[in-house]
């Protein structure tokens, strides 16, 4: 069947896009879908020292794809589950999952939406190829987002994220910052009011008419702490039962993909095993940000400084932030000393901002953007001190 | 005695028309080709900071224009009294004058736009187009073509500010010149103003944007790699 198909393929729609054909302008977007059903013919030998693997661009991303899975569909899940909770409503698993997806999906699909058309229409003008790297940022804006969002707001951010943050630093791979989190920060800035409070994180709970049951806030757990009120983890327990588990499983109110830190683990397994992110930057990230943790215990000059460091660890977008979007190996250290410090840094001003300032619980987006202004000077440094170490190295061989 | 005069007077080049085609390149040179913001890249600061209001960015530019004449003109007359070790600080003492003359009329006439642009008035003292227009060209030349210098720089710089200004006030505030023009059916329907509009960065990025525009109309700024 699939021979069938690249046959007609081959045969009767490629010729049009070819050099000559009536479409030649548009071979870019043909190109693409094509390469989406088809292992292309023109990926990387396996030749060269420095080659480990000939798999291609797109394969790579479709991988990082599939570990935000479970990510999302425990989103969509916990998407119903949060707003039947808040109303007080029972629900079952497959209400909770329809009403999920009725919400997830169309921010997905306008992510994409968005984000392609940008894409496809510079590859056309610039006549090169459609690159694959809003393969992943178009799965990434959507999981990093409240739910209530307004989709054209998710639009206005993706274009504005994949033009400014991308294309005019000359497309995928050339890019600075990360595309998915320029997105959010755009968000973030420009319509605070959808972007934190304690509406916009359950489905329908910007709806006037929503009344929350008894004993639901609808803030995140972040909000929750940096309102400082005494005994937070007990007031917060008092609502979820068991804080740290539930903020582990993901039984709380958040981002869409960012709440459990399990789905999150499985897509960093994912990630791992395939060698695609780095376990140098996810591990000096935890890291970083445990140290963060045990320095504000140490201080504990207010409640949220209280806060136990590991709870630092599945609260807010930590999780998400450190395996997905710091391990961007576009916009992170290239160097492996590098890879240490960039990922300490992330950990540590994360928790440092989310501390510190009230106004911004949610650090790790700032301290990842932060750091990936940071990353070519820190690979800089690295590499400016091995010359130097191998130049004395020489030099006393030579002595 | 006469020898001299009559040296002099041969010496002295023909008279030039009032606009020819070199003067005319003064005006309109730096709207464009050589745009003091978006090519020389100067006087980015104040682009930054009043450029919320079209309003603000109206009077800053007027302000501007006005002290580059003053400023452009008295030098011009006075560049062969000033002594070359001194000149930066003559030129500066000039244009502090002006502009405290300029900020004495704003806050006599439209004192709230005053208020706003604060200490912005001021700085025009530290705007290096001001100062690099006046080492570039008053200095050495004639006081006609500097007038047309100092107007053609502070149109180029005016005319980028009111650009930016409109783009932020439109979508930062859903205004222009203080009066409402996104109509109240876009908020009923879900419109929201954006408030990264009102931040400085995208002041920032609406300059880049404006000279991506540029460079991609007139193909002679693309520099060759």
């Amino acid at each position: 069947m699939s021979n069938a198909i690249h046959n007609f393929l081959e045969k009767n729609v490629k010729p049009n896009f070819d050099a000559g054909g009536k479409l030649e302008k548009y071979y870019p977007a043909y190109d693409a879908l094509e390469t989406f059903l088809f292992v292309p013919g023109h990926t990387t030998s396996g030749k060269g020292s420095h080659i480990r693997d000939g798999i291609d661009m797109k394969r790579t991303m479709i991988m990082v794809v599939l570990a935000m899975v479970p990510a999302l569909l425990f989103g969509i899940w916990n998407t119903g589950y949060q707003h039947f909770l808040a109303l007080g409503e029972t629900s079952t698993f497959m209400d909770n999952v329809l009403y999920g997806a009725l919400k997830v999906l169309p921010i997905v699909v306008v992510s994409y939406g968005a984000g392609l058309a940008v894409e496809f229409t510079f590859a056309i003008i610039n006549k090169h190829q459609v690159n694959e790297g809003f393969l992943v940022s178009g799965m990434l804006i959507p999981l990093c987002l409240p739910v209530e969002i307004p989709l054209w707001m998710v639009a206005a951010a993706t274009i504005f994220a994949v033009i400014i943050g991308k294309e005019v630093f000359g497309g995928t791979g050339m890019n600075i910052l990360n595309v998915a989190l320029t997105a959010r920060a755009f968000l973030f800035f420009a319509y605070p009011t959808w972007m934190s409070g304690d509406k916009v994180w359950i489905g329908g709970g910007t709806d006037q008419a929503v009344q929350y049951a008894d004993g639901s806030t609808g803030a995140t757990l972040l909000a929750q702490a940096t309102e400082k009120s005494s005994g937070f983890i007990n007031a917060a327990g008092a609502q979820y039962g068991d804080t740290f588990w539930d903020a582990f499983m993901g039984f709380i109110p958040g981002s869409i993909g960012e709440t459990s830190t399990f789905a999150i683990l499985i897509g960093a397994a994912i990630l791992l095993i395939t060698g695609i992110g780095s376990w140098k930057i996810m591990l000096s990230g935890v890291l970083g940000a445990y140290v963060m943790g045990l320095l504000f215990n140490m201080w504990g000059a207010n409640e949220f400084m209280m806060v136990p460091a590991h709870y630092h660890l599945v609260f807010g977008g930590f999780a998400f932030g450190i395996v997905f979007m710091a391990t961007d190996p576009v916009t992170a250290s290239q160097t492996a000393t590098g890879k240490y410090i960039y990922g300490f840094l992330i950990g540590f001003l994360g928790i440092m901002i989310r501390v510190f300032n009230p106004a911004y619980p949610e650090g790790i987006m700032l301290a990842i953007l932060f750091m990936n202004v940071m990353a070519p000077l820190i690979d800089h440094y690295v590499i400016q001190a091995n010359v130097k170490r191998r130049n004395k190295r020489l030099q006393t061989v030579a002595a | 005695m006469s020898e001299v005069a009559e040296a002099a007077e041969a010496v002295k080049e023909p008279k030039e028309p009032l606009f020819s085609k070199k003067n005319k390149k003064l005006l309109t040179d730096p709207l464009n080709d050589d745009n003091p913001i978006t090519i020389q890249v100067l006087g980015i600061c104040s682009a930054l900071a009043i450029t919320v209001q079209v309003k603000q960015a109206f009077v800053m530019a007027l302000s501007v224009l006005v002290v580059m004449i003053g400023a452009n003109l008295i030098v011009s007359w006075m560049r062969n009294l000033i002594p070359s070790r001194v000149r930066i600080i003559v030129q500066l003492v000039i244009v502090a004058a002006l502009v405290i003359l300029v900020d004495q009329v704003l806050k006599a006439f439209v004192y709230d736009v005053s208020k706003q642009l604060s200490v912005f008035v001021g700085l025009i003292i530290t705007n290096c187009i001001i100062m690099g227009r006046l080492e570039a060209f008053a200095l050495g030349n004639k006081a006609w073509p500097s007038f047309l210098d100092a107007i053609g720089n502070a149109a180029g710089y005016g005319w980028i500010l009111i650009a930016v200004a409109v783009v932020r006030e439109l979508f930062g505030s859903g205004k222009l010149w203080g009066y409402q023009v996104v109509p109240d059916a876009f908020y009923e329907f879900g419109y929201f103003n954006n408030g990264l509009m009102i931040l400085p960065p995208m002041a920032l990025i609406t300059v880049g944007i404006i000279i991506w525009i540029q460079r991609a109309k007139n193909t002679k700024l693309i520099e060759e790699h």
